[in-house]
């Protein structure tokens, strides 16, 4: 079991390693950063000055192990617009960042598991095949579009709701709708597939013999079964999808976040704040992975035994 | 004695058709009719465009579409912030967009179908490395890596074809390579081994084939995900740039116009949920008719 932890640590650091490498290279393909950051107008001494503010001067070598120290010191590299250490401008991002996605996933799990467990108990109904019909259309609601209809409707027709920044709780109504959208229509599928096994299982049936109530057996015998499953689910595909769905949403609303941050510096070239945003949310999916698989592997000796 | 019965003169491809056709159900139906309209409108643009979609027109800008006080006659959806039909730039954005979405994919099939092909024909180093690479391309969320691509090779239409490339990629080489593997212990693949067959000749007549069904499964799915990505990095500004537009840019640009001209991003934003609708309800429809299992469920 230490063997086969062991294992999955060490192959998630190389994943990272790797993904900072490349990340940090591809970066330097485009030449000078500085030019397309400041772009024309710069005189030579200027441009020069930047140049070696930054440490663009050295060897890309020299300037790879300078930006790995620099993340060791926790510092992530210097932004080129606002010339302080990126770890400072995220520590003032992050907040409002996580509050949106708490509120979001809470939002996804008090819709869908319900739902989820609706359209699994009334499969052969109207209930069940109406959910799952919605949930699989939801799906193909890109989250910009349903933010825009949104915004067209509640902020501009009926006046109810604030579009832009996150002042008050009703600032995050919209945008935490909009970014639960595709992720309440992905985990009600989930939720519902779950459920379906669990359903058939020779468990369930035992709990029903025992002459337990309805309720006990769904909820107590069947939910915390299907939740192993759920959970997994929600840390895989969820963390994805949320990461992707935090950038679109953010900018739309102004929400003074990572995924604004990371879609300002995509524009504008700001190199050392979007490698933060890439390892980052890379860090935060290999490490679910890893969690996620030891605890498979703790759960089940077969997986533990042929992996380690 | 076998009795042999006149077959009507119709091509097997028609036939298949027919029984496609037979075999949907009435919303599939609706997709399937949907998404080649969609595909019509598509190709046909240049003809059907009432106006240039580039064409300004200063004096005619943020009319309303039919219907609506100050209409303008013939600009059937409304004009936009610089005069320019909506109708038209919404036919022609949805060219682009169907065009990108296309290429994309295939570019997309073809490297994730030849790398999975290779790990799993090769195995050993081979398929470690192009394992640890689909590893790699799992743990980073697309929209981060499509936001890094474009910041470091600019925006343009070639660099989007980069991008909608990319994606999906790890898909195909993680679906080619279990069924090659899969395939590969089969008796009529140690049969021609046996008869002296080269790896190539076994790849191309003997495995490739049998790995079609699943590939067009991923297919039509990833161009449903490409289409979504494809609006949602334009309408971010970080796509084809202006005057060229794509269902996504539209909506977009025409953000800062909602209070007043909402028809500017309503029109392209409905189509876009069309396109998506018609191509989810097609993939889903195109697994289940691949899936024998679920078939004869």
């Amino acid at each position: 079991m230490i063997m086969f932890a062991l294992r999955t640590v060490l192959k998630m650091a190389i994943t990272l390693f790797v993904i900072i490498t490349l990340v940090f290279f591809a970066t330097r393909l485009s030449g000078n950063p500085i030019d397309i950051v400041v772009g024309e107008g710069l005189t030579q001494e200027d441009r020069a000055v930047l140049t070696a503010y930054f440490g663009l001067d050295a060897p890309v070598w020299e300037q790879y192990l300078r930006y790995l120290r620099s993340i060791l010191a926790g510092e992530f590299g210097i932004s080129f617009l606002e010339r302080r250490p990126v770890s400072q401008i995220v520590a003032e991002r992050i907040g409002p960042s996580l509050q949106l996605l708490a509120s979001s996933l809470a939002l996804t799990l008090a819709v869908a598991v319900p739902l989820g467990i609706a359209a699994a108990l009334y499969r052969k109904s109207w209930i069940g095949s109406a959910v799952m019909i919605v949930a699989f259309l939801g799906y193909a609601v890109p989250n910009f579009v349903l933010a825009i209809f949104m915004i067209l409707i509640f902020a501009f027709t009926l006046n109810w709701l604030p579009v832009v920044g996150n002042g008050s709780p009703w600032h995050f109504v919209m945008p935490t709708i909009a970014m639960s959208g595709v992720l309440i229509a992905a985990l009600t599928r989930f939720t519902r597939n779950a459920m379906l096994d669990v359903l058939g299982q020779d468990y369930m049936r035992t709990a029903r013999a025992k002459g337990l109530p309805e309720h006990v057996v769904i909820f107590k015998h069947g939910l915390k079964n299907a939740g192993v499953t759920i959970l997994s689910v929600l840390g895989l595909q969820i963390a994805g999808m949320a990461a992707s769905g935090n950038v679109v949403i953010e900018a739309i609303f102004s929400w003074p976040g990572i995924g604004d941050l990371l879609v300002r510096s995509a524009i504008m070239r700001d190199y050392p704040v979007l490698q933060f945003g890439v390892i980052s949310v890379a860090l935060a999916v290999v490490v679910i992975n890893a969690v996620v698989d030891i605890a498979y592997a703790w759960a089940d000796p077969r997986i533990r035994l042929a992996g380690g | 004695m076998v009795s042999i019965t006149p077959t009507p003169r119709t091509s097997p491809l028609l036939q298949a058709l027919r029984g496609h056709w037979a075999a949907a159900n009435g919303i599939q139906r609706v997709a399937i009719v949907l998404g080649l309209s969609l595909i019509a409108l598509a190709a046909l643009a240049p003809l059907i465009a009432p106006f240039d979609p580039v064409d300004q027109s200063l004096i005619s800008r943020l009319r309303p579409p039919i219907g609506f006080a100050r209409y303008k006659s013939g600009f059937y959806l409304g004009t936009d912030e610089l005069g320019r039909d909506v109708l038209s730039r919404c036919l022609y954005g949805l060219r682009l967009t169907l065009s990108l979405a296309l290429a994309g994919a295939c570019i997309g099939l073809l490297t994730g179908a030849s790398l999975g092909l290779t790990a799993g024909i090769r195995r050993g180093w081979v398929e470690n490395l192009v394992m640890a690479a689909v590893d790699i391309q799992i743990a980073v969320p697309f929209t981060l890596i499509a936001l890094l691509i474009l910041a470091i090779f600019g925006s343009s239409l070639q660099v989007m074809v980069l991008v909608l490339g990319v994606y999906g990629w790890e898909q195909y080489a993680r679906i080619v390579r279990a069924e090659v593997r899969k395939i590969a212990e089969m008796p009529f693949i140690e049969a021609a081994r046996a008869a002296g067959a080269s790896r190539g000749h076994i790849a191309r007549n003997h495995i490739l084939p049998n790995i079609v069904s699943p590939l067009v499964v991923q297919f039509t799915l990833s161009v449903s995900n490409i289409v979504i990505l494809e609006s949602t990095l334009s309408f971010l500004g970080l796509g084809v740039q202006p005057p060229t537009a794509t269902l996504g840019s539209m909506v977009g640009v025409g953000r800062d116009y909602m209070p007043t001209a909402p028809w500017i991003v309503i029109a392209p934003a409905a189509m876009i949920l069309l396109v998506t609708f018609a191509v989810q309800i097609l993939g889903d429809w195109m697994r289940d008719r691949a899936d024998v299992r679920l078939r004869e469920r």
